[in-house]
C-alpha cells in the first residue's frame, strides 16, 4: 500500500505539489491523470525515491521511497516519458540489467517482445521512438515488481501496439502488484485505469474507482436534455451529459467527459466523493 | 472488444456472456477463462471482470470451483432466459411501444412481422 502524507514539492519558488493526501491500495491499476504542469512526472518520481519531497512523507509498504533500499528497490520499476537508446541489443539490453529486479523473467520479457512485434534482437539505438517505447514496457513487467510507474507509456506507440499494451498489462502483472500510469491518451487505457486520480494544480480532485464514480455520477449519452447536467458535450451520435446519479443503475464512465465535468465542479466533486 | 451501449463495462461483460450460453456457444459445466484471461483478451481491468463474474455467480448463471476457476451453471440457460424474457418485457418493450406511437405505427403490424 502506498500512503502519501501532505506531500509537498516545488522547484525552486515554483511550487508543483502542495498538501498531497492519498491512499493506494494494492493490486490496483491506478490511472494518473491531470492537465499539463499539475506535477504528474514529479509525483512519479517522489514515489519511487528519484527526488526527495520538501514537506510530508510517502511510504510504500513501511519503506520510504528516497530511502533508496536495495530490496525495495528492486520491487519496483519506473517507466520514464523519454526512454534512452543505447547502443546494446534489445536481448543484451534486458539480460544485464535484468539483474538488479530480483524477480526479472528472461522468458517473459521476450514472451511481450513477441506481443508487440518486436525485434529482440535489434539495436536499440536503431529502433523507432514507438519500438524502444515497446522494449522498455516489455523490460517493466518482465521485471515482475509490486510496484510500476509508468509516465505516458502509450506515447508513441502505433494502434494496434495500443491494444497490445492494454492485453500486456492485463495479463503480465500479478494480483498484488500495483500499477499507477500517468497518461493524457485516456481512449488507449479506457476500461484499463481503475481507479482514476485526477491531480490538479496542489490538489487531489478526484481517487474513486469506476465503480464508485458509476455510483455517484451518470453519464447519459442519449439525446434528451437533463436539467441537472454538471456538464454536456456534443458529440455525432448526440450528446454525452453527466450529472448526479440518483437512482441505483451504473452508467459506463467516460473519462474525457468525468475529466471535464470534475474541472468544471472542483468543490461539488470533491464534496461528493468525500468518504 | 468494442464497448459502446450506455451501460457499464462490467454488465456489458455479463451480457456478452449471457449470450454466448442462450447461443450455445458456451455449454453446461464448461469452463470459462479466469478473470486475468478473460481481461487480457478483452482489453479490461481484471476488477471489472471480477465484478461481472460476482454478479452471474450470485445469479446462478456461473459457478465456482475454488482453485479450478468458473464454470457455466447446468441450468444457466433457463436462468438467463427468464431473466431476459423480464427485462425484454420491463425494459425494450415499452420502449418499442413508446418509439411506435412517435411514428405513427399501428400496432396491428406486428401480427404481420
Amino acid at each position: 500500500m502506498i500512503k502519501i502524507e501532505n506531500l509537498g514539492f516545488s522547484y525552486g519558488d515554483n511550487v508543483v505539489l502542495k498538501n498531497i493526501t492519498m491512499t493506494l491500495e494494492e493490486g490496483r491499476i491506478y490511472g494518473l491523470l491531470g492537465e499539463n504542469g499539475v506535477g504528474k512526472t514529479t509525483l512519479l518520481t517522489l514515489l519511487c525515491g528519484l527526488k526527495q519531497p520538501k514537506a510530508g512523507e510517502i511510504t510504500i509498504d513501511g519503506h520510504t521511497p528516497y530511502k533508496r533500499e536495495p530490496s525495495f528497490l528492486s520491487d519496483q520499476y519506473y517507466l520514464s516519458d523519454e526512454v534512452s537508446a543505447i547502443n546494446m541489443r534489445a536481448e543484451e539490453y534486458a539480460k544485464s540489467y535484468g539483474k538488479f529486479w530480483d524477480k526479472f523473467d528472461m522468458g517473459k520479457f521476450l514472451e511481450i517482445m513477441e506481443i508487440f512485434e518486436n525485434d529482440a534482437s535489434q539495436k536499440m539505438n536503431r529502433m523507432s521512438f514507438g519500438q524502444l517505447k515497446k522494449t522498455y514496457i516489455s523490460f517493466a513487467l518482465a521485471c515482475n515488481c509490486r510496484y510500476i510507474f509508468m509516465d505516458e507509456p502509450t506515447n508513441g506507440l502505433d494502434i494496434p501496439s495500443k491494444a497490445q499494451f492494454r492485453k500486456a498489462v492485463t495479463k503480465y502483472t500479478s494480483e498484488d502488484s500495483t500499477l499507477l500510469i500517468s497518461t493524457h491518451q485516456v481512449r488507449d487505457l479506457e476500461n484499463i485505469i481503475d481507479p482514476i486520480i485526477i491531480l490538479d494544480r496542489q490538489d487531489v480532485l478526484l481517487n474513486a474507482s469506476i465503480r464508485e464514480i458509476a455510483e455517484k455520477l451518470t453519464f447519459d449519452y442519449s439525446n434528451e436534455r437533463n436539467p441537472n447536467a454538471l456538464y454536456s458535450e456534443m458529440t455525432p451520435g448526440g450528446c454525452v451529459q453527466v450529472y448526479p446519479n440518483t437512482g441505483s443503475e451504473e452508467s459506463k464512465v467516460n473519462i474525457e467527459a468525468l475529466f471535464n465535468t470534475v474541472h468544471l465542479h472542483k468543490e461539488l466533486i470533491k464534496g461528493m466523493f468525500r468518504k | 472488444m468494442e464497448f459502446d451501449s450506455n451501460k457499464s463495462i462490467y454488465l456489458q461483460i455479463c451480457d456478452t456472456i449471457c449470450e454466448n450460453i442462450l447461443s450455445g456457444e458456451l455449454a453446461p459445466d464448461s469452463r470459462i477463462p479466469s478473470v486475468r484471461e478473460y481481461g487480457a483478451d478483452i482489453g479490461v481491468n481484471p476488477n471489472t471482470v471480477m465484478r461481472s463474474y460476482e454478479k452471474l455467480t450470485s445469479e446462478g448463471i456461473i459457478y465456482n470451483k475454488r482453485g479450478i476457476g468458473y464454470f457455466i451453471s447446468p441450468d444457466a440457460k433457463e436462468i438467463v432466459l427468464q431473466s431476459q424474457r423480464n427485462e425484454f418485457l420491463s425494459q425494450e418493450l415499452p420502449k418499442i411501444i413508446k418509439r411506435m406511437k412517435l411514428l405513427g405505427i399501428d400496432p396491428s403490424v406486428l401480427k404481420d412481422a
